[in-house]
């Protein structure tokens, strides 16, 4: 009898595992974030309901007010600039791999290799090439001649985040060309050639036959570089440190999080703010869960069969 | 006579600057590949040829190649920098969570694709609900939970962390591999007297080798170069992977600058090679999660 009731929910076993993992390890913690964030904290115990207390604190009290809208504003710019470079600089080399022209393979398989780098290397690396007075960065710029340009990048506020960002998007910028380039081996080439032959120019042919279909693609690497460029953390905290020096100027969500809700406690200052913290990993969750349903929903509008 | 002469070299006259337009054109992308591939590759060059210089070389002539490769820097770093102890325990981490993720996904992923109950579907929603979700958003919760399971400095709070957030991501593409296996199969296994066990383990798995392999490059490389939860998880030395050991290595040798790059040189070497060598699993497993979504 036991035996046939399990063979007929041998499913029930099936998830199980799955489920139980998947439930206490990563649901469990994401859904009592909230549950947190209600909470006065004092260190690791929690003390009375707190409402949205927290959430005002981050939002409207000094300090966290001025370093939570400007982290924010930060994580913006790290985004709109990388999805700036990905969909320009990304898709027209993707486009023009698709060609497979001699060499192109090689190529390709270069400009990925930042991505198998970990941030932690890429955040030392950087660091020693930008280094002011010996990084390899600005000596460069001797050799060539632009010696006016030498400057200590990583520490003044005006180009401390762009540098940054442009070392993210050294990494990164591998990873959407393929992911572009998988898409565009997915549309049939009928459709090129059809639009040849009907005359249109090479540019039509993108704009009206190419685009659209990889829209979904598009809009999918759009989704995951915004959910990625708002989790950022190692690199700023590497190059920049916790703080995102100079005077937070490269701070970001994730390293404001990272400061409020353990502290100083790795250089021995304040512990950590767990209740404030986790309003803060709140808002982020909010912004991202948004973003990403708006997104999922807009691509799924606008769906091209073919 | 004349106006066929005419079209001919109207022919030529066309044809040729279109020919020499195409090659300028040819030229121009390739030399901008080329620059392209210089900015990627250059500063990685640089690490390598560091590696091998004396600090003093590096300071005086930091593009010039090294005046000698000797493996001394290679050595140091991995005796007295413990990196040995390190790259032990990124493999030991790494592995555990793929073989973890496997099981756990593969069969819960067989259940959603293979049979018809109820709460399937909102199962299945519930397991891709966290493709979008960053676990790390969830992190003081779970850190709490480690601490109370006494899992806190183990390397059992990074397995579990890792292999839960590895769940949705593969589930969503297991479930896709399952679902196309014929029914037919199915049967056969039962009329060959297969429990239901059986017929996943010996019958169905195997057929979804393929997708097998794409889940264990998307999960891998993440954990192999995460740095957050080894930074909160991990205090103990011995315990300490990759990532979270350069930066232990970066404070203590920070003068060094030969050793710091062959430090980061050991640290990158495993997945570049294991990326140079097979490209193309490495290209199709890290873009099958984006574009199959």
């Amino acid at each position: 009898m036991v035996r046939r009731w399990m063979e007929r929910h041998a499913y029930i076993f099936f998830l199980l595992p799955g489920l139980v993992l998947y439930g206490v390890f990563m649901v469990y913690p994401l859904a009592s974030s909230l549950g947190y964030s209600l909470f006065h904290w004092d260190g690791l115990i929690r003390g009375p309901f707190a409402g949205l207390e927290n959430f005002k604190t981050v939002l409207t009290r000094s300090p966290y007010q001025a370093r939570f809208w400007g982290a924010l504003s930060h994580n913006v710019l790290f985004f709109v600039t990388t999805f700036a470079i990905q969909t320009t600089l990304g898709l027209a080399l993707a486009v023009l791999f698709r060609k497979k022209w001699r060499g192109f393979g090689f190529f390709q398989t270069v400009y990925f290799i930042p991505y198998t780098l970990s941030m932690v290397v890429v955040g030392f690396l950087w660091l020693l090439l930008l280094n002011p007075t010996w990084g390899a960065f600005n000596q460069f710029l001797r050799l060539i001649g632009l010696g006016s340009w030498v400057q200590p990048w990583l520490g003044q506020t005006e180009t401390a985040l762009w540098t940054i960002i442009l070392v993210n998007a050294w990494r990164w910028l591998g990873f959407p060309i393929l992911v572009f380039l998988a898409g565009l081996q997915g549309i049939p080439e009928e459709l090129h050639e059809a639009a040849t032959v009907d005359g249109a120019t090479g540019w039509q042919t993108f704009r009206h036959v190419t685009l659209p279909l990889l829209a979904p693609v598009i809009g999918m690497m759009t989704i995951l570089t915004f959910i990625w460029d708002f989790n950022a953390f190692e690199l700023v905290f590497i190059m920049q440190g916790s703080s995102g020096n100079p005077y937070y100027s490269t701070d970001l969500l994730g390293t404001l999080f990272y400061r409020t809700a353990f502290g100083d406690s790795t250089t021995g200052g304040e512990p950590g703010q767990i209740g404030i913290a986790s309003a803060i990993a709140v808002l982020m969750l909010i912004i991202i869960g948004a973003v990403s349903i708006l997104g999922v929903r807009q691509m799924q509008k606008r769906q091209v069969e073919y | 006579m004349a106006t066929r002469l005419d079209l001919a070299a109207e022919r030529k006259a066309t044809v040729a600057p279109r020919r020499w337009r195409a090659a300028v054109g040819k030229v121009l992308i390739y030399g901008g590949l080329t620059l392209l591939a210089l900015i990627f590759v250059y500063p990685l060059f640089l690490m390598v040829i560091t590696a091998f210089k004396s600090t003093r070389e590096i300071f005086l002539d930091p593009f010039g190649l090294p005046s000698r490769w000797s493996l001394e820097p290679f050595i140091t770093v991995w005796r007295r920098a413990n990196f040995s102890t390190y790259f032990r325990n990124s493999v030991l981490v790494t592995a555990a969570s793929t073989v973890l993720v496997l099981t756990c996904s593969s069969l819960a992923a067989y259940a959603l694709g293979r049979y018809r109950f109820r709460l399937n579907n909102a199962l299945y929603i519930f397991f891709l609900a966290g493709i979008m979700i960053p676990i790390r958003l969830g992190v003081l919760p779970l850190f709490l939970l480690m601490r109370n399971l006494n899992l806190l400095d183990t390397h059992w709070s990074l397995i579990l962390t890792y292999a839960a957030s590895g769940m949705p991501m593969s589930v969503f593409l297991l479930t896709g591999f399952f679902r196309t296996l014929p029914r037919e199969l199915e049967y056969a296994a039962r009329i060959d007297g297969c429990s239901e066990f059986q017929t996943f383990f010996r019958v169905m798995l195997p057929l979804v080798r393929p997708g097998l392999a794409t889940v264990t490059i998307v999960n891998f490389v993440p954990w192999w170069n995460d740095f957050f939860f080894p930074l909160l998880f991990i205090q103990s030395d011995e315990l300490k992977t990759i990532p979270l050991g350069m930066t232990i290595f970066f404070g203590q040798y920070m003068t060094d600058w030969g050793l710091l790059f062959a430090g980061m040189l050991i640290a990158s070497l495993p997945l570049l090679l294991l990326y140079l060598v097979m490209s193309r699993q490495f290209i199709e497993g890290l873009t099958a999660g984006a574009v199959k979504g």
